[in-house]
């Protein structure tokens, strides 16, 4: 098996492994899943090692027939685009597994199961070459996650937990129906010849929409992010984590790989509305986030906001770019992707931070906690690095995506740079806001006093994200050398047109 | 026009299955007579035996050339031995499914397995009928055993008035059919479906001919819709559902879809091929009213039997979509449909009836709650049920869905797709409660399961196959063009 395929498979074989072994034998689960994990993780290093940086070409390529019906291949491959979110993805679920360790006490074989095979299921994603298998794994990563919104959420799970399903769901039909519309004209569900397919100005705005609704769903964009506060509440920490850190990457990746070389002039024609529609989520919501009262509902709006950079900085690409000098719609491209990748890390430490406090006092309202510094001051000293990398401190991986984005908005246009700036101001006060109310201060809460601070796991798991954070906020640039070759001959496929 | 009906032993052949089981249910029935109470089971293992043999007959006959036997009104091919073995299949694990449902609630009696035979064996004389004559008696057969199966259950209200409601109503819909039929006698002046294929191939569009052909045709396509249970001829379909017999309802649901779907295709496939363009056009209004009803509708259910009625009338929907495309690989993305809805139905059913205890009927989507608690195994196989429904992928019912899709796409019909789809995702919320109560809610009652292994096995086959094909599809989907 080749190194794709056993990243996908085994963790969805572990998964079953897992359920075999059975939820009595809880520290037996524990131990193979995280185990498994970890052998994953380090497998998929050496996508990185071994991956040429060089070439726009897929690697690690591999092609199997699989419905000769319809010629549709088990067709896997990944490129600068697709590589870092698949290690992204190996290192967040090692993550949960161990934040999920003692927390979990209903039936936790089917809980680390269940991020076992969404792990394999989000690889599959990634790593997908072919428009059906992408759309089964697309649609199958949903299962896990539903399941676990559902049965270990909090109290308004059901609903989040269906609410969540049907909007994906609603979304990504019609991606489907775009998928066959273009299977049929060109005969193939390959991704990459969908690329080369010629399509007329009115097909490519219906596939660009269709394609939309299924990304901007998952992303999620203004004004279908609705489902998103709702999930990350109801979701146990680890539901919180990936969901932040990986699924939403989901929609951003689908824009790079679909909607931007599919549908080059569809993207450019409606670029401006989209652009606007990422400002106002960065604005917008920012703002909303500012006035909540439930720190995880603070997160949710938050990710809402800086994901809003994402696809602010793909399609300012069209107006950042100037003949001759491509840089600034590079600086937007290789941002979004610093973006996803940084937001991967932050949120999901976010997450994590207020699951340590949820898990001592069983409450995420801000107006629980206040002076917590007092009982867990190493805690506090994790806390505050990721809330100022969350406002996009310098130094922090926070600020380098943004800062990337909004250089190329700026050459765009000034304004949308003014507006996306903003955020630097109201990020900061909605995290730093939170950190005073919940950190510092006088302890007006007894229980508060009586909190054991971080340890050893959670210790482990923040630093090592810590570690992350600061890495990459100061030296990016491994990151951005192995993206850059296909944000390039991704570019040039924006740019040339189909018609 | 004129056939010498000359008989000849040898073409008896090609009917041995059919022949077999004619044989078969005399003897079970005679011998369920003569047994008493402790040897009742007897008549479930004779009638396994027969289906099985039934089954291996047709089985041997896949792949013989055609063959248009006893003066033209019943044939051989390929779709009816595949379609055969599939229905006696079925069948047969229906049958092991309903043997528990019916000890448990005291309905084991000879009559209910000799009726499932006969239904069976008029089903097998749809799926070769090749006369209108034919056809109508096959589905006679098949109606007839139905509405006694259903008041089977005689001490309960419910169940009878099901009956007498599929009777009544039944009957009309025989009677529309068999209308459509006559004008289509009357004015091709056969029987044959390849006489009649030919006149209407060579019929002179504007004449008048063509008009009493499409006034026959109109009646031939209520007569198959109601069978088939497409709206607006489905108002049978949810108070049989719920009325019935849970075990009865099981078999009801299943495996005369699949006859349903070969009588459309002989009358209006092979015999008004050419009218295709008048029917198509019908079966879009057919489809479209019945994949969005059944999904709305559905939607209000408490009662899971009433529910997977609505469900059964949207996927009725998409069946008919694939007809809709006029093409061969349209028909076989229907074809391919049927009988993976067949395969969804059964397990669906089988998990009811596995919750089914002493006199205790589970019928309501809050009789899932916990479930998974009690069996995570059998949770979870319902899961993959409802999920494949609702058409996710990687469960087979997506590659039906997509299947159609693709081939109502292809031939033009993009906002079709649209709509097929969007009601999907609304069909899915229904399939979720079931989830959800299974998973999500948390409940005292205890569910404990009593059914024998067989059943537990078969039907932990039965849904591991809806994931198994639903990685490896290609070689039914194939099949199922490989038909036409």
């Amino acid at each position: 098996m080749e190194l794709l395929s056993l990243l996908i498979w085994l963790p969805i074989l572990s998964g079953i492994l897992v359920i075999l072994i059975g939820n009595d034998r809880a520290d037996t689960v524990r131990w193979v899943s995280v185990a498994a994990s970890i052998l994953v993780f380090v497998m998929s290093l050496s996508l990185y090692t071994e991956f040429d940086a060089t070439t726009h070409l897929m690697q690690f390529e591999e092609k199997v027939s699989w419905i000769p019906q319809f010629d549709i291949y088990y067709h896997l491959g990944v490129d600068g685009i697709s590589m870092p979110l698949i290690i992204l993805t190996t290192f967040s679920s090692i993550l949960v597994l161990v934040a999920g360790w003692e927390v979990i006490q209903t039936r936790p074989a089917h809980y680390m199961a269940a991020f076992l095979m969404m792990e394999g299921l989000i690889i599959g994603v990634f790593s997908a070459l072919d428009g059906i298998l992408f759309y089964a794994f697309w649609e199958a990563s949903l299962i896990p996650m539903l399941l676990i919104i559902g049965v270990w959420g909090g109290d308004n799970r059901i609903y989040a937990a269906i609410k969540f399903f049907l909007y994906t769901f609603l979304g990504s039909v019609f991606m489907l129906v775009s998928l066959i519309y273009m299977y049929n004209k060109g005969g193939s569900f390959s991704i990459l010849d969908m690329h080369n397919l010629s399509l007329s100005a009115t097909e490519q705005a219906w596939i660009f929409w269709a394609f939309f609704m299924a990304f901007a769903v998952k992303v999620p964009m203004f004004p279908v992010h609705t489902w998103l506060p709702d999930a990350h509440v109801q979701a146990p920490t680890g539901g919180s984590v990936i969901l932040a850190a990986i699924m939403l990457k989901m929609g951003g990746y689908g824009f790079f790989r679909f909607s931007l070389p599919i549908t080059p002039d569809a993207s450019l024609e409606f670029s401006e509305i989209v652009i606007i529609l990422s400002l106002i989520a960065i604005v917008y919501i920012g703002f909303v986030a500012l006035v909540q009262r439930d720190m995880k509902k603070l997160i949710a709006y938050s990710s809402i906001s800086h994901m809003g950079f994402v696809t602010l900085g793909v399609f300012a690409l069209f107006l950042a770019y100037q003949p001759g000098a491509p840089e600034g719609a590079l600086l937007g491209l290789e941002g979004a992707m610093v973006q996803m990748i940084s937001h991967g890390f932050i949120s999901a430490a976010m997450f994590l931070v207020v699951g340590v406090l949820y898990d001592r006092l069983h409450s995420r309202e801000i107006s629980t906690y206040g002076g917590v510094i007092n009982s867990m001051p190493k805690f506090t000293g994790f806390a505050v690095l990721f809330a100022m990398a969350n406002a996009g401190l310098p130094g922090t991986s926070g600020f380098v995506g943004e800062f990337m984005v909004i250089l190329g908005a700026v050459q765009a246009n000034i304004w949308y740079a003014v507006l996306a700036g903003s955020t630097l101001i109201v990020g900061a006060a909605y995290t730093l806001w939170m950190v005073k109310r919940v950190f510092w201060g006088a302890v007006t809460n007894p229980e508060v006093s009586t909190l054991s601070d971080v340890n050893a796991r959670e210790f482990s798991i923040l630093a090592v994200l810590a570690v992350a954070v600061i890495a990459m906020g100061i030296y990016p640039q491994p990151v951005i050398d192995v993206m850059h070759v296909s944000i390039e001959h991704l570019l040039n496929q924006a740019l040339a047109s189909k018609l | 026009m004129n056939n010498t009906f000359t008989f000849d032993t040898s073409t008896l052949w090609s009917a041995t299955p059919e022949i077999f089981l004619l044989s078969a249910i005399v003897v079970v029935l005679l011998l369920d007579l003569f047994l008493t109470k402790p040897f009742k089971q007897v008549t479930y293992y004779l009638t396994q035996a027969s289906l099985l043999i039934t089954g291996l007959l047709a089985f041997s006959l896949i792949n013989e050339p055609q063959t248009i036997i006893f003066g033209g009104s019943f044939i051989l091919d390929n779709m009816a031995s595949v379609f055969k073995v599939f229905m006696v299949g079925s069948t047969m694990v229906a049958m092991v499914y309903t043997r528990h449902y019916l000890t448990q609630h005291s309905l084991f009696r000879g009559e209910y397995f000799v009726l499932v035979l006969l239904a069976v064996l008029g089903m097998m004389v749809m799926v070769s009928g090749y006369s209108l004559l034919t056809l109508y008696l096959g589905l006679e057969i098949l109606s007839l055993s139905l509405y006694t199966l259903i008041a089977i259950a005689r001490e309960r209200a419910g169940a009878v008035e099901a009956a007498l409601k599929y009777f009544v109503l039944g009957a009309i819909a025989s009677g529309l059919l068999l209308y459509g039929m006559s004008m289509i006698y009357g004015i091709s002046g056969s029987l044959n479906i390849n006489e009649i294929a030919s006149f209407a191939a060579n019929a002179n569009l504007a004449s008048r001919e063509t008009l009493i052909l499409n006034f026959g045709l109109v009646f031939l396509v209520i007569g198959i819709a109601f069978k088939l249970g497409a709206v607006p001829f489905h108002m049978w379909v949810p108070d049989v559902y719920q009325g019935a017999p849970t075990a009865v309802t099981l078999f009801l649901s299943t495996v005369p879809k699949i006859a349903a779907v070969a009588m459309l295709v002989r009358i209006l496939v092979d015999g008004l091929g050419a009218m295709h363009a008048y029917w198509a056009d019908l079966f879009i209004v057919l489809a479209v009213l019945s994949i969005a009803l059944g999904s709305v509708v559905a939607l209000m259910q408490t009662n899971i039997k009433r529910m997977l009625a609505y469900s059964t009338i949207s996927h009725v929907g998409f069946i008919m979509l694939g007809f809709v495309t006029g093409v061969v690989s349209g028909y076989g993305a229907a074809v391919f449909y049927v009988l993976v809805y067949v395969l969804m139905s059964l397990a669906a059913f089988g998990i009811i009836i596995l919750l089914n205890k002493q006199g205790f009927e589970a019928d309501q989507v809050s009789d899932f709650k916990g479930l998974s608690k009690h069996s995570p195994w059998f949770a979870l196989m319902m899961l993959v049920i409802m999920l494949s429904m609702a058409g996710v992928p990687p469960f087979i019912g997506f590659y039906a869905k997509l299947f159609i899709l693709q081939q109502v796409i292809s031939a033009g019909f993009v906002t079709l797709a649209v709509v097929a789809v969007v009601f999907a995702v609304i069909s899915a919320y229904y399939y979720l409660q079931i989830i959800k109560s299974m998973y999500f809610e948390k409940t005292d009652q205890d569910i404990t399961i009593v059914a024998p292994m067989d059943m537990q096995l078969i039907l932990s086959i039965n849904a591991i196959l809806i994931l198994a094909v639903g990685i490896f599809p290609d070689f039914w989907m194939k099949l199922a063009v490989s038909l036409f």
